[in-house]
C-alpha cells in the first residue's frame, strides 16, 4: 500500500506592485515591436526588475507576463534558460569572474581564487554580511582585456590584477561603510 | 568614492585594445580615439556620405537597389560572424517583393571565446554599424532592424543606444530618410547570458522573447525569421565593412584583400602574446605578422599552438598557423576554420588536455538541451576530458572521445554541437600524446603491458 506524500501547500503567489516608474521602463522596451508582438520585450522587463530588486521573483514574473500579456511558464522559462538572471536573492555586489580559455591563459582562475580567499568565500556563495556574491563565468566577450569581471551585469572591470581586484573589494567595502554612516 | 566610482575605474578604455597604432590599413577602427564615437565627430570622417551616396543626396543620381548589392558582390565580403557566407549573395536571398514586413537583424552577440571585435566596433564607432543597416535595409527593401547586443556588454548596449537617438535626431534613421522615399527603423536588443543566442535562429527565438533553442534549417530566415517574416542576419563587423565599400566600390574593397577575401579583418588577439588586443588587417596578411603585431609570444617563450578561429576551430599548431596567411581560405586549407577572427595564443608550456577541459565545460554548459546528442555528448565529453586531465583516464579514453565526438557531429539541429566536437578532434590529431602520457600515467599496469607486446 502506498502512502501518499503530503507536500505543503505554498501559499499563492500575488503578483508584485510594481512603481510606474518601471512599468514606464517596460514601455520604452515595448514601443520597439509590434503591437502584437509585446513579449520581445520580456528579456529587457526582466533585467529591468533584476536591476531595480537584485534578482527575479515570482512575483515578479506574474506581473511582467499581465503586462506582456504572455504566459507565466513562458515567463519563468526566459529567467531559468538565460544565465544572468539571479533567480533568488544574491549579495549586493555580484561578482562574475570569467574563467574560460583565453582568461584562463591570463589568470582568470587565479583572480577567481583570489576574490575567493579574500571574501573568504567559495565560487557560487555570499559573504555572511550579504554584500559579496562570488559566481565564475563564462565567456563575457572581452577576451583581450583578461582578467575580466561583470559586477553587477552591468559593468565590466578589466586587466584585473589581484592589486585591482583587492582595490575593487576594499572600495565597495568602504563605500558601503561610509553610506551606512551617512544615512 | 561611492559604489559605481569605484566600479567605473576599471572600465575599459579601448587604449590597449582598439587605440593603437599596429592596425594596417585599417576601416573600421580608423581614427578612433575613444572619445570621437559622436554623430558629428563620425560625420567628419566621412560617416553617412554612403547612405547620402545610395539615396542620391551627394548630388548623384543614387544607387538603385540591385546596384548596391552588385557592388557588396563585387567586394567578395564575407560574414564576419564565423561561418565566411558571402554577404552580397546572402542579400540577394532576401525575397524583396515579398510583400508586408520584413527585417533585418544585426547579430552583435559575440561570446565566441576569444572575440571582443564587435565590442569595441560598437562602443567607439557605433554610427558605422548604423549606416552599414541603413545601406543593407536599403538595398534588400527592409523596414525595420534590430540589433541584438551580447548582454554581458551592457555599456555597449547603452552607447549604442545613444547613437540610434543622434541618428534619428539627425534624420538618418526614421521615416522617409532625407526626404526620400526610404524608411527605417532600428532598435538595440541586449541578450541575458547565453552563447547559443549567437546562433541566428537561437538569436531569433530569444528576439521572440523566447529561450533561445535554435530551429531547423529549412526554411532559412530569408523565408522564415523573425516574426514568421522574410529575415537577414548579418554580423556586426561586416555591416561596419559595408560603408567603406559602398563609398570606394567593391573592387578597391577586393584588392585591400586577397580573391575571394574581399577587405580588411578584424582579428582578437588573446592568451599569451604581449599585447592582447583587436588588430584590423586585412584578410591574406601573414599570420607571423599579426603574432608580430601582438608583440609577439609573451615572455619570449616559443609558441605551441594558435585556435585561429574562436573556440569551436580546431587547434594549428606553431609549425602550421606559421605558414598560414589569415584568410578564410588559407585557415581552412590547414584544417581548421577562421571563424569569428578570434585568435588564441599558447606558449610552450600549455597543457592541451588542460585546455580542452576548460573548452569542453563551456560546451556543456552552454548547450540548450534541445537535442539529445548535444546535451548528453557535451557533458560526456567533459567529464572524459577531466578524468584524463585529473589523472584518472581509462585505457580505452581515446576512442571513447572519438566516438562520442564523432556521434555529436552532424546529428543536431545546430552548430553547437560540431562546436564542441571540433575542438576535441582538433587537439586529438595534433596532440595525442599528451592525453596517451597522462592515460598511461593513471595505468601504470596497462601501459606496462602494451609496452611488451
Amino acid at each position: 500500500m502506498s502512502t501518499e506524500v503530503q507536500t505543503p501547500q505554498k501559499p499563492p503567489v500575488e503578483p508584485a506592485v510594481l512603481s510606474a516608474q518601471t512599468l514606464a521602463r517596460f514601455d520604452r522596451e515595448v514601443a520597439k515591436y509590434p503591437a502584437d508582438q509585446k513579449q520581445s520585450a520580456v528579456m529587457a522587463c526582466l533585467s529591468i526588475v533584476q536591476q531595480e530588486q537584485g534578482y527575479v521573483s515570482r512575483a515578479a514574473e506574474l506581473t511582467i507576463a499581465a503586462h506582456l500579456q504572455m504566459p507565466v511558464m513562458a515567463v519563468h522559462e526566459v529567467t531559468t534558460f538565460y544565465n544572468m538572471y539571479n533567480q533568488r536573492p544574491v549579495g549586493k555586489y555580484k561578482l562574475n569572474v570569467c574563467t574560460n580559455l583565453p582568461c584562463q591563459l591570463r589568470g582568470g582562475n587565479e583572480a577567481l581564487a583570489h576574490l575567493a580567499a579574500k571574501l573568504g568565500i567559495t565560487a557560487g556563495a555570499t559573504t555572511p554580511d550579504g554584500l559579496f556574491t562570488l559566481q565564475q563565468c563564462e565567456c563575457l566577450g572581452a577576451c583581450a582585456d583578461a582578467p575580466v569581471m561583470l559586477v553587477n551585469d552591468r559593468n565590466m572591470c578589466s586587466f584585473m590584477s589581484h592589486d585591482k581586484l583587492d582595490q575593487l573589494v576594499d572600495g565597495l567595502t568602504a563605500a558601503e561603510q561610509s553610506g551606512k554612516a551617512g544615512a | 568614492m561611492n559604489a559605481q566610482q569605484v566600479i567605473g575605474q576599471f572600465a575599459a578604455t579601448g587604449v590597449q585594445t582598439c587605440f593603437h597604432d599596429r592596425h594596417i590599413n585599417p576601416q573600421i577602427y580608423a581614427g578612433l580615439n575613444g572619445g570621437n564615437w559622436s554623430l558629428k565627430e563620425y560625420e567628419a570622417r566621412g560617416g553617412y556620405s554612403a547612405l547620402r551616396k545610395i539615396l542620391g543626396q551627394d548630388g548623384g543620381p543614387g544607387l538603385t537597389q540591385d546596384e548596391v548589392i552588385a557592388t557588396v558582390k563585387e567586394s567578395a565580403l564575407r560574414g564576419r560572424g564565423g561561418a565566411g557566407f558571402p554577404t552580397g549573395l546572402k542579400w540577394s536571398f532576401m525575397p524583396r517583393q515579398f510583400p508586408g514586413q520584413k527585417y533585418l537583424v544585426c547579430n552583435s552577440d559575440e561570446g565566441e571565446p576569444g572575440t571582443c571585435k564587435d565590442r569595441d566596433i560598437l562602443m567607439f564607432n557605433p554610427h558605422i554599424v548604423i549606416e552599414g543597416m541603413a545601406i543593407a535595409a536599403y538595398a534588400m527593401g527592409i523596414a525595420v532592424g534590430y540589433n541584438y547586443i551580447h548582454g554581458e556588454i551592457f555599456e555597449v548596449y547603452e552607447r549604442f543606444e545613444a547613437a540610434l537617438e543622434e541618428a534619428r535626431a539627425a534624420g538618418y534613421l526614421g521615416n522617409q530618410i532625407m526626404g526620400s522615399g526610404f524608411s527605417f527603423q532600428l532598435h538595440a536588443f541586449h541578450g541575458f547570458g547565453a552563447y547559443i543566442c549567437g546562433e541566428e535562429t537561437a538569436l531569433l527565438e530569444s528576439l521572440e522573447g523566447k529561450k533561445g533553442q535554435p530551429r531547423f534549417k529549412p526554411p532559412f530566415p530569408a523565408s522564415f525569421g523573425l516574426y514568421g517574416k522574410p529575415t537577414t542576419i548579418n554580423n556586426t563587423e561586416t555591416f561596419a565593412a559595408v560603408p567603406w565599400i559602398i563609398r570606394n566600390g567593391g573592387q578597391a574593397y577586393l584588392e585591400c584583400g586577397k580573391p575571394n577575401n574581399g577587405g580588411t579583418k578584424i582579428f582578437s588577439v588573446s592568451g599569451d602574446v604581449e599585447r592582447p588586443g583587436n588588430y584590423e588587417i586585412p584578410l591574406g596578411t601573414p599570420f607571423s605578422k599579426l603574432l608580430e603585431l601582438a608583440g609577439g609570444v609573451r615572455g619570449g617563450k616559443a609558441l605551441k599552438a594558435v585556435i585561429p578561429g574562436g573556440s569551436s576551430s580546431p587547434v594549428l599548431p606553431a609549425s602550421v598557423i606559421m605558414e598560414c596567411t589569415m584568410d578564410y581560405d588559407s585557415i581552412a586549407k590547414a584544417g581548421s576554420m577562421l571563424g569569428s577572427g578570434a585568435v588564441i595564443v599558447m606558449d610552450e608550456t600549455r597543457d592541451m588536455v588542460t585546455s580542452l577541459k576548460r573548452l569542453s565545460y563551456f560546451y556543456m554548459h552552454e548547450s540548450c538541451g534541445q537535442c539529445t546528442p548535444c546535451r548528453e555528448g557535451t557533458g560526456w565529453l567533459w567529464r572524459v576530458v577531466e578524468r584524463i586531465d585529473n589523472g584518472q583516464g581509462r585505457p580505452d579514453d581515446m576512442k571513447l572521445l572519438d566516438n562520442v565526438a564523432e556521434n555529436i557531429m552532424g546529428r543536431t539541429i545546430c552548430a553547437l554541437g560540431d562546436a564542441a566536437a571540433m575542438p576535441v578532434r582538433g587537439m586529438i590529431k595534433h596532440y595525442r600524446h599528451e592525453f596517451e602520457a597522462k592515460i598511461a600515467a593513471a595505468n601504470p599496469s596497462a601501459a606496462a603491458i602494451s609496452a611488451q607486446a
